[in-house]
């Protein structure tokens, strides 16, 4: 059960002095002492260096093209510990527990992590690779077994400049009132590359949100190429939204495994607004039964950005629930990618899956690529999907038009009532407005 | 003064002359029917007057309150005291009524002068007008006509109208699709609005409206052009007698 998301991998599509210039870039980062951890780096290396950017010749990448990524700058980015830092976005009303990273770098001076339950481990991976190298770790080897197979060409990117990132390790039983938030910045014109690693653990029973944000400004052509892996214990519950608002000139990358047990819940959900081009892989194992998965997003973009969201639901056992809603708005000569794919396999008996898929064109020359897939190898399952693609209804614009409002309202109220089709699926009340917000936000921006 | 005033009005769909000389005057304080086979351009010239796309004017003049009709945006009119009363109201999800209207009442106060209603202001108003409808709570709340029935979008339409409260109503066939209960509701809210300032033009292919909305003129509207003009007993002859002497075989029962 390995690689659907990614088939083989090959150098050829990626010149010689790119990875060069990638292992050039590697020795400046700071040594790390842990075996384990200086072998993920060096393996991460190796097996990059094989593998290459993925191409266009690669179907998981069909419609998704690196090209202009390799002509980045792939130093890492300057000491950031004197970056001044305006304003760090928040979805809460509260202050809670967040960390925060300028240029993949943490910034302790930023962040708090103090209140948290007893046994609550939140805390930058750079730190814990000084503190506790071997829990990490153990921690990463841990969740990675829980992925055989799941080899891809820009994790191994990755784990080939591991330097920094967020660890979160909730105990079995404990429930996490407040919202975890993990703010990763840009600093303001700084070409570079910058790789963060979230490893995230849920133990059984626990409960815990996390808000990830990223951000940055246009104007300088960074590279921001997270992986995440997470783990939903028996019985735990997880919602991770994250909300994507690089500068327009950024690359942004995000490769996440999350491997739920049982009678589980998994609530992500993903808003890319920002980079130049974001690709927003989620591939999802549900390892056990009575799992209810809801990995749904939205996408408002426009001028020559592209906004990828690729997703693997893989049920493996049986009466498990997933459901699935990914609506993207596209303007200007923007292009839309949606890959959608869902695995019941044969022992997942009484699946029960959904998914939708609807783009909105606002010009004639946006663009929407959407690959719905389902594979069923259980014979008494439920599984239905849908793709549609449309521009703004005439009729509805007329109506509303005629009532008074002007065009321009009208436009706006459409497009947010598209929108909210997907953001209703947000369960946090909180984060579902400041993403409803942000996108409302996004069209004024678009209208201006 | 004559409240609208229609002179030689041409208009085509692609390329297809469907109103071919419209002359039509309307004073405030006056309620006039259109009837007219199916075809006849009683929704063309509705839409026209609302301003659709599609609609091409190939000649005429439409004089709205002093200003010139056709000149003007779609929501312009609708600002200036227009209404249009839809045959066939759309549909519109992820979008309250209460949402819709309060925007729509706020944007027409603002071009009249008139600052915008706060929340507590707005719902005060739109629960009076809702109750005069038999209208509740929950369909005020739902999602622009999602959902509803045939009546309850048309109720919805005079929801719409009393809270805007035009200078001109166009009525397009309000009553297609109604059973007689939700008609006498429908028309009722429609003879509240009724006054010595506002004009109605109610659009119809049957009588059977015109008994609960008694207009002051009646037009037989065919083959583009108003081919006769009375009062409202020349409504009852067309259910007689059909449009027959217009030199179309569609009886009107």
């Amino acid at each position: 059960m390995s690689g659907e998301l990614t088939p083989t991998h090959s150098a050829q599509g990626t010149s010689a002095s790119f990875i060069e210039q990638v292992k050039q870039a590697q020795p400046a980062l700071a040594p790390v002492a842990h075996p384990w951890l200086a072998c993920f780096r060096a393996e991460g290396m190796e097996r990059f260096a094989k593998a290459g950017l993925p191409t266009t010749r690669n179907e998981a990448w069909k419609f998704t093209n690196l090209r202009g990524l390799d002509k980045l700058s792939l130093s890492p980015a300057p000491d950031a510990r004197s970056v001044p830092v305006d304003a760090i976005p928040t979805a809460l009303e509260a202050a809670g527990p967040r960390l925060v990273f300028i240029g993949g770098q943490f910034r302790a001076d930023l962040s708090r992590t103090q209140g948290l339950p007893d046994g609550v481990l939140l805390d930058a991976l750079s730190a814990q690779m000084a503190a506790d190298p071997q829990g990490l770790a153990d921690r990463m080897e841990g969740l990675l077994a829980r992925f055989p197979g799941a080899d891809h060409p820009m994790r191994s990117l990755n784990a080939a400049f591991l330097a920094d990132g967020a660890l979160l390790h909730v105990p079995a039983g404990v429930k996490l009132e407040q919202p975890v938030e993990l703010v990763f910045l840009a600093p303001a014109g700084v070409a570079a590359a910058w790789h963060p690693r979230l490893v995230v653990l849920v133990e059984d029973g626990a409960e815990a949100t996390i808000v990830e944000h990223h951000a940055g400004q246009p104007g300088a052509a960074y590279l921001s190429n997270i992986a995440a892996d997470v783990a939903v214990g028996t019985g735990a519950r997880l919602h991770h939204y994250k909300i994507q608002r690089e500068g327009t000139d950024a690359f942004h990358i995000a490769t996440l495994n999350t491997h739920l047990a049982d009678a589980s819940t998994y609530d992500t959900f993903v808003l890319n607004l920002g980079a130049r081009l974001a690709r927003h892989e989620a591939r999802q194992v549900l390892g056990g039964e009575k799992i209810e998965a809801r990995v749904s997003g939205a996408y408002a973009i426009g001028g020559d950005q592209v906004s990828d969201i690729t997703t693997l639901i893989d049920h493996a056992m049986p009466n498990c629930t997933s459901r699935e809603v990914v609506k993207g708005v596209i303007d200007g000569k923007a292009r839309g990618v949606f890959q959608g794919k869902i695995i019941v396999r044969p022992d997942a008996q009484k699946t029960d899956g959904y998914q939708l898929n609807r783009a909105l064109l606002l010009s004639e020359t946006s663009e929407i690529n959407s690959k719905p897939e389902l594979e069923i190898y259980a014979d008494d399952v439920k599984c239905s999907h849908g793709a549609t693609a449309g521009e703004l209804d005439e009729d509805q614009m007329f109506y509303l038009r005629a009532r008074g409002v002007p065009r321009d309202v009208a436009r706006v109220m459409l497009i947010g009532a598209f929108l909210d089709e997907a953001m209703d699926e947000i369960i946090d009340e909180q984060v579902r407005a400041y993403f409803r917000a942000a996108a409302a936000a996004w069209m004024g921006t678009e209208r201006a | 003064m004559s409240l609208i005033e229609i002179k030689n009005l041409h208009a085509s769909v692609d390329g297809k002359a469907i109103l071919k000389g419209v002359d039509l005057t309307i004073k405030a304080g006056e309620v006039h029917a259109i009837m007219g086979p199916n075809g006849a351009g009683k929704s063309t010239l509705s839409y026209v007057l609302a301003g659709r796309e599609g609609y091409e004017i190939t000649e005429g003049s439409v004089t709205f309150d002093g200003q010139d009709l056709l000149a003007l945006e779609v929501e312009e009119r609708a600002a200036a005291g227009l209404f249009l009363a839809f045959q066939y109201p759309v549909e519109i999800p992820g979008v309250t009524n209460a949402t819709f209207l309060k925007e729509a009442l706020n944007a027409i106060r603002k071009t009249r002068g008139e600052s915008p209603l706060d929340a507590m202001q707005f719902l005060k108003l739109i629960r009076a007008k809702a109750k005069d409808l038999s209208m509740t709570d929950e369909m005020i709340k739902r999602a622009v006509n999602v959902g509803f029935s045939g009546g309850e979008k048309k109720r919805n339409e005079a929801l719409q109208m009393a809270v805007l409260q035009p200078k001109l109503a166009i009525l397009d066939e309000t009553d297609s699709g109604l059973d007689i209960d939700a008609l006498k509701i429908v028309a009722e809210g429609v003879n509240k609005l009724r006054g010595p300032e506002r004009g109605m033009l109610v659009i119809t292919h049957y009588q059977r409206l015109l008994d609960y909305i008694v207009p002051d003129v009646v037009h037989v509207l065919a083959n583009g052009r108003i081919q006769k003009t009375g009062g409202k007993e020349l409504a009852l002859e067309l259910e007689a007698k059909g449009y027959a002497e217009f030199g179309i075989s569609d009886a009107a029962a």
